[in-house]
């Protein structure tokens, strides 16, 4: 296999992981105001994802510097192009961030409502936006011959991406409410199981949209299997919640945007940014790529270190597997 | 004002407010993983205490790096795409390397060590905070080396198809000499912030309430803290001084511009203090001190150092026309603030230590203003340190290969410039102002009591049992 098509997939997996992981995080921060109601539930539902937000986001940082290293040309004309979604996304995650090590830091109610707002702003924010990026990356965006993004924040907001965005938040908020039923006791479990199947239903009506919009615009078979996939995941996820099978929802859940994610990428391929003007414009996983021995050692690199990181984030997972409720959380 | 200028601006406001928050993170998860290790160690709760405590100061530093981190990688793609087109090949990997290899390593292991406490063996959860440290001083490393290859650029050629930057030689990069030198004096310049920030607070303490029942434990912190003071203080110094003679060879112009040397003399004189004319080509005054330029820059009292004018047109005749001099006042005072303020961290270290010494008990008000401002020192000192070398390195953004007006975003309006250097300094502000009095909070607090809650007690099962800590 070319160099290249390696690095393209290994930029699709890190962005399936890290979807996989920050969307529950995502999801969770959107739910908090609807499924904490009152300061130890709203503890509760943090602290399911207070060990592994950070580590969670570490994919996205992996997943731009591999983009960098890559395919230096995407990463230019991507985050120069999408300028101001990509600058509400870094705000988002910036205060996001600091809300979930400071909100516990001072006991006065309008303290820790600020910091509320903050975790959802920060948590909505970036699931919409992400959706909208990546259907704009699929559908592809107005580049001249030099691969510069010459088109404005408008086009970037066309129907099919916002379709986009509907459907990362709502699957991501689906996501959530299953993790959350999964990593809890007593009434929040109760209320995120119950809530997780009419959200499921939202996201897969959404999912199927989309993806259905997504193969009419470029296809390839394996995107078609992807996105039956995909769909099929999701609604095996929504059958397992129905029945309070926690495990077996996040397994469906996850897998559902792991195929999703999956689908928009084997669509993609060759490309990596196509242009709607100038055919010449269009960036591929070639025309974008890093010289073969930048490639190469980067691709050393990541087959050495990726075990290790998969090793040890999933034995953080492993020791914080106990399910919490009020009960468990310290008065300070 | 042209989107170039915002562009730099921004650059500047983020890196430097960023690299506030780096040093601490850098230096105080190793200083607290010491002071867990010798709790490991000893068993004396005093350690097991200096851990909580300054372990808490920590993490309310560590969450704003993290976050003002990620700003870091999305700016060159965003503010300097042509800059990121030019160099990926290159750059692109230290980036990618430092996320995958350093980055996942701290993030996952602070996590298990905030929240580890109860759940982890103790060996384990010792190894956690260790596992984080290491993590933060390699992704300094990796840093480091991509910031070094753009002062002085190593293992590339340029292939003249496509105009770019292309990786040669990779371990030429990894093993570039200003990196090698950039990372000690970096990561000195960090433990220096960290241990004066041991030092301030644990001197606030003692003044303040002299026969407490920790004051044992602040007198070990603020002796450990002088000493972790002393001794960084001491490396920066050292590294510092060959890295002013390898940046002699590799960018003679920053070192001309450090020292507003505008003729090549040999020997060189140092200049403690230079007021130069407006326009900044001749000098008004001088206080100088002979050879100690020379030996600076070269190692021999009598080397020759170049002067600006005569690198200006060196440079002019093999670049083409046009200036290739840095702010001279900027390059001047920068590097004269960051050795001052370095070194006075170091001065009032050794106080401290005199006020110590024999089991004295410190009483000095004075001395205790000083240890306040302690911190804010070597942070002030590092700030000007990389003001110094990234405007020394000026008009260049990779030196000798491309300009800074050349590495700018063309598809990036003025107008979406302003908007996220308005946004990051207006929400960079806000948090620091949080931030700060989070710190002076917690600060004041002092170490934690550590007799167990009534919560957790033996009448809760284990499956009831209250968190030891939760979010």
């Amino acid at each position: 296999m070319e160099l290249t098509t390696i690095w393209f997939l290994l930029v699709a997996v890190l962005f399936t992981g890290y979807f996989i992981l920050e969307g529950f995080d995502f999801g969770v921060g959107m739910l908090l105001p609807v499924l904490g109601r009152d300061d130890r539930e709203r503890r509760v539902l943090i602290n399911t994802i207070g060990p592994v937000w950070d580590g969670n986001e570490v994919w996205l940082i992996t997943a731009g510097g591999a983009m960098f290293a890559a395919f230096p040309e995407w990463y230019a004309t991507l985050f120069s192009g999408f300028y101001l979604p990509l600058l509400l996304i870094l705000l988002a995650l910036i205060i996001r961030g600091v809300a979930f090590e400071y909100r516990h830091k001072r006991p006065e109610a309008s303290w820790k409502r600020r910091w509320d707002t903050a975790i959802f702003v920060g948590s909505v924010l970036p699931a919409v936006l992400w959706g909208v990026a990546f259907a704009n990356i699929l559908r592809g965006v107005p580049l001249d011959a030099d691969h510069e993004y010459v088109g404005g924040l408008l086009d970037l907001l066309n129907p099919y991406a916002l379709l986009g965005g509907a459907t990362t938040a709502t699957l991501f908020l689906t996501h959530g409410a299953v993790f959350i039923a999964l990593k809890t006791v007593g009434e929040v479990r109760e209320r995120a199981g119950a809530l997780a199947v009419r959200l499921g239903v939202a996201a897969a009506a959404l999912a199927v949209a989309f993806l259905t919009w997504t193969l009419t615009i470029r296809s390839s078979t394996a995107a078609v299997v992807f996105a039956v996939g995909a769909a099929l995941a999701l609604l095996g996820g929504l059958a397992a919640a129905r029945v309070r099978r926690e495990g077996w929802a996040f397994t469906g859940t996850a897998v559902a945007i792991a195929l999703a994610v999956a689908t928009l990428f084997a669509a993609l391929f060759p490309n990596v940014l196509p242009s709607t003007l100038d055919a010449a414009g269009t960036l591929t996983a070639t025309n974008a790529a890093s010289t073969p021995y930048t490639l190469k050692i980067m691709t050393w690199v990541a087959v050495v270190f990726t075990p290790i990181v998969l090793a040890y984030q999933g034995w953080t997972y492993w020791v914080f597997r106990k399910r919490i409720g009020v009960a468990h959380i310290p008065r300070h | 004002m042209d989107a170039l200028d915002v562009a730099r601006w921004q650059f500047g406001v983020t890196t430097v407010y960023h690299f506030l928050f780096v040093p601490l993170t850098i230096g105080l998860s190793v200083l607290v993983a010491i002071l867990q290790t010798m709790w490991h160690r000893t068993g004396d709760e005093k350690y097991l205490k200096l851990t909580k405590f300054y372990g808490k100061l920590f993490l309310i530093n560590f969450a704003m790096g993290v976050v003002t981190g990620i700003v870091q990688e999305f700016q060159f793609g965003m503010n300097w795409s042509d800059y990121s087109r030019f160099v990926g090949d290159i750059f692109g990997a230290p980036l990618a390397i430092e996320a995958l290899v350093a980055f996942f390593l701290e993030s996952t292991f602070i996590g298990l060590w905030i929240f580890g406490w109860d759940r982890l063996p103790r060996r384990l959860h010792l190894a956690s905070i260790w596992a984080a440290a290491i993590g933060s001083n390699l992704s300094a490393y990796f840093i480091l080396a991509a910031n070094s290859f753009m002062q002085n650029p190593v293992g590339y050629r340029i292939n003249p198809d496509t105009g770019r930057a292309e990786l040669t030689d990779f371990v030429a990069v990894l093993t570039n000499k200003v990196a090698m030198i950039t990372f000690p004096h970096t990561i000195a310049g960090a433990f220096l912030v960290a241990g004066s920030l041991l030092v301030a607070v644990a001197m606030w303490h003692l003044v303040r309430n002299r026969d407490s029942a920790d004051t044992p434990a602040y007198r070990f912190a603020a002796t450990f803290g002088s000493w972790v003071t002393l001794v960084s203080a001491a490396a920066v110094a050292i590294t510092g001084d060959i890295q002013g003679k390898i940046m002699t060879q590799v960018q003679p112009m920053k070192m001309a511009a450090a020292e507003g040397l505008y003729t090549t003399e040999s020997p060189a004189s140092f200049s403690v203090l230079t007021i130069g004319s407006l326009d900044g080509s001749r000098e008004l005054f001088a206080l100088k001190i002979p050879h100690l330029l020379s030996w600076l820059g070269t190692g021999d009292p009598d080397g020759t150092v170049q002067g600006i004018n005569d690198l200006q047109a060196q440079y002019a005749a093999q670049y083409g026309a046009g200036s290739y001099t840095p702010i001279i006042p900027v390059t001047y005072w920068s590097f004269r603030f960051m050795i001052g303020f370095g070194m006075a961290a170091a001065a009032i270290a050794l106080l401290v230590l005199w006020s110590q010494r024999k089991g004295r008990t410190p009483t000095s008000r004075w001395l205790l203003r000083a240890g306040l401002v302690m911190p804010l020192l070597p942070l002030a000192a590092n700030s000007f340190g990389w003001i110094f070398t990234e405007m020394g390195r000026q008009p260049w953004i990779v030196f000798g290969e491309m300009l800074t007006r050349d590495g700018v975003s063309r598809s990036v309006s003025l107008t979406e410039v302003l908007t996220s250097f308005t946004a990051f300094t207006l929400i960079y502000a806000t948090l620091a102002v949080v931030e700060v009095k989070l710190l002076l909070r917690y600060a004041k607090a002092g170490v934690p009591d550590l007799t167990p809650d009534p919560d957790i007690d033996d009448t809760h099962d284990d499956a009831e049992r209250p968190l030891a800590f939760a979010y």
